[in-house]
């Protein structure tokens, strides 16, 4: 217990392993939010868009609630209100069924959305009418002009809050460990409270948390400088 | 299902307003609020010495706060929370409570975020503002302190309310490290209760909720009112570059 070691962690294969899990429940609980968040946004977006005003006021509702009530509380409120309400049969099933890395899916997914579905609508929002105006002229329908014409541009100018609120979703999925999910930050305090090495299992914790980070915003950058090449030079 | 939340809000409204005060610690709502505060007060001065550092031409001073501010938005929060929490004890060698790890992080953090929000401020003043305040005989600091940061400042007014909106956002976390603020006293309220756990923690949200959105309201119309005087200003009013904005694509 003396002096900084990191092989005392990374040696250890049952450490190992215990990382190696967190990592994989970080990615797993990280990539079903973000596909929940996205197909949810899309969705919002689409009545947002659509020329039917009175979905308007809920979508306002639904982005104002994510966005006002911290994403721990919106967590608690899933896995330790609603979970609870639920029949006992479905109850039974999800606490089989690893149900915090379920509700963590669920809350983060459900909260991101709202932030996802406000970027890609300021990003749809910036494409000029005239966009529109031209695709109908060429003879697009509604739903082709959106889809050929006016979803591209508007994604692409949406890309870079896209990307920042990917990586903050990355993040927030740290948050998971506060209702019990076994994710990477999960692992470390596990691993903190058996080897008592606080300093070394919080570095590589750290590390571990800004290099996928950094490896997020890489492919954002990329993906941003693919779509739209005189821009990013210019930024 | 109502009448259970109206029952507990009359039961335990001030535990949930000021945890146990008089016979422990400070806790609850007025602790949230205080804490954040606290924060944002004391993230206010170092954001702006960081987005000048940012800024400065000597490598000396922008390369380590760059660092400082891409480690602080690549690590979650909660990862540095528990770093204080093991780190702060260490380096003071004191019992220090939970709430001065927290307000230790958060001033961190925060300073990160705003240095991104006072650096915008300044960028998207554009540089004339500066040339022609050296051109008058201003020195640097001189410049910065009577020309830049006023306008900079006062224009970033509404995304400092935002950041002071996630920061009382971001104090839930010290549930992690028991920090005794809101969200502390509902969970002890529903240890107690341990039947309506969704009740309590709806009752949690709502609150958040009327605090954060009366912000947030705020924040917007202010946000509308300065882009207004502005554009007034500048004689301009289709090309004005709202400081907002530009956070809002970097963070």
């Amino acid at each position: 217990m003396s002096g900084f070691d990191l092989s005392a962690i990374l040696g250890n294969p049952e450490y190992a392993a215990m990382l190696l899990h967190g990592i994989q429940m970080t990615f797993i609980i990280y990539a079903g939010s973000w596909t929940l968040a996205m197909a949810l946004a899309l969705l919002l977006l689409a009545v947002r868009l659509s020329p039917f005003r009175f979905g308007d006021p809920l979508v306002a509702a639904y982005v104002s609630y994510h966005r006002n009530v911290p994403t721990l509380v919106q967590l608690m409120l899933w896995y330790f209100g609603i979970f609870t309400l639920m029949p006992n049969g479905v109850a039974t099933w999800l606490a089989s069924h690893n149900a915090e890395a379920i509700f963590a899916v669920i809350g983060l997914g459900l909260c991101q959305a709202a932030y996802f579905s406000e970027d890609l609508r300021s990003g749809v929002r910036s494409v000029g009418p005239g966009q529109m105006e031209a695709a109908r002229a060429l003879g697009h329908g509604y739903v082709s002009a959106m889809r050929f014409v006016i979803m591209p541009q508007g994604v692409r100018n949406a890309l870079p809050p896209l990307i920042n609120h990917s990586v903050s979703l990355f993040k927030n999925s740290s948050l998971a460990v506060v209702i019990g999910a076994s994710e990477l930050t999960h692992a470390v305090k596990e691993i903190e409270n058996l080897s008592f090495r606080t300093f070394e299992i919080y570095l590589i914790g750290t590390v571990l948390y800004l290099f996928f980070s950094l490896v997020i915003m890489s492919i954002g950058a990329y993906l941003s400088m693919r779509a739209d090449p005189a821009r990013s030079a210019r930024a | 299902m109502i009448q259970d939340m109206i029952a507990i809000v009359r039961d335990y409204w001030l535990l949930l307003l000021i945890g146990q005060y008089p016979n422990g610690p400070l806790g609850g709502l007025a602790n949230t609020l205080i804490l954040s505060a606290l924060s944002i007060i004391l993230a206010f001065p170092a954001s702006i010495l960081f987005a000048m550092a940012r800024l400065s031409k000597s490598r000396l001073l922008r390369w380590p706060v760059t660092a400082l501010v891409y480690f602080t938005r690549g690590v979650p929060l909660l990862m540095l929370i528990l770093w204080s929490y093991f780190l702060v004890p260490l380096l003071t060698g004191a019992d220090v409570p939970s709430f001065v790890t927290m307000l230790t992080t958060l001033v961190i953090y925060q300073s990160a975020f705003l240095s991104e929000v006072v650096r915008a401020g300044i960028v998207a003043l554009g540089p004339g503002q500066m040339d022609a305040a050296r051109a008058l005989g201003h020195g640097y600091m001189g410049a910065m302190r009577f020309i830049i940061l006023p306008q900079a400042l006062y224009n970033m007014i509404p995304s400092i309310l935002s950041t002071f909106v996630s920061t009382i956002k971001d104090t839930t976390l010290g549930y992690v490290i028991n920090v005794p603020d809101l969200t502390f006293a509902a969970s002890q309220v529903n240890n107690q209760l341990l039947t309506q756990p969704f009740q309590v923690f709806l009752i949690l949200a709502i609150v958040y909720f009327i605090i954060c959105w009366t912000l947030t309201y705020f924040a917007n119309r202010l946000e509308r009112r300065i882009t207004r005087r502005r554009a007034g200003l500048l004689n301009a009013p289709a090309a004005v570059v709202t400081p907002s904005k530009i956070v809002s694509e970097q963070l």
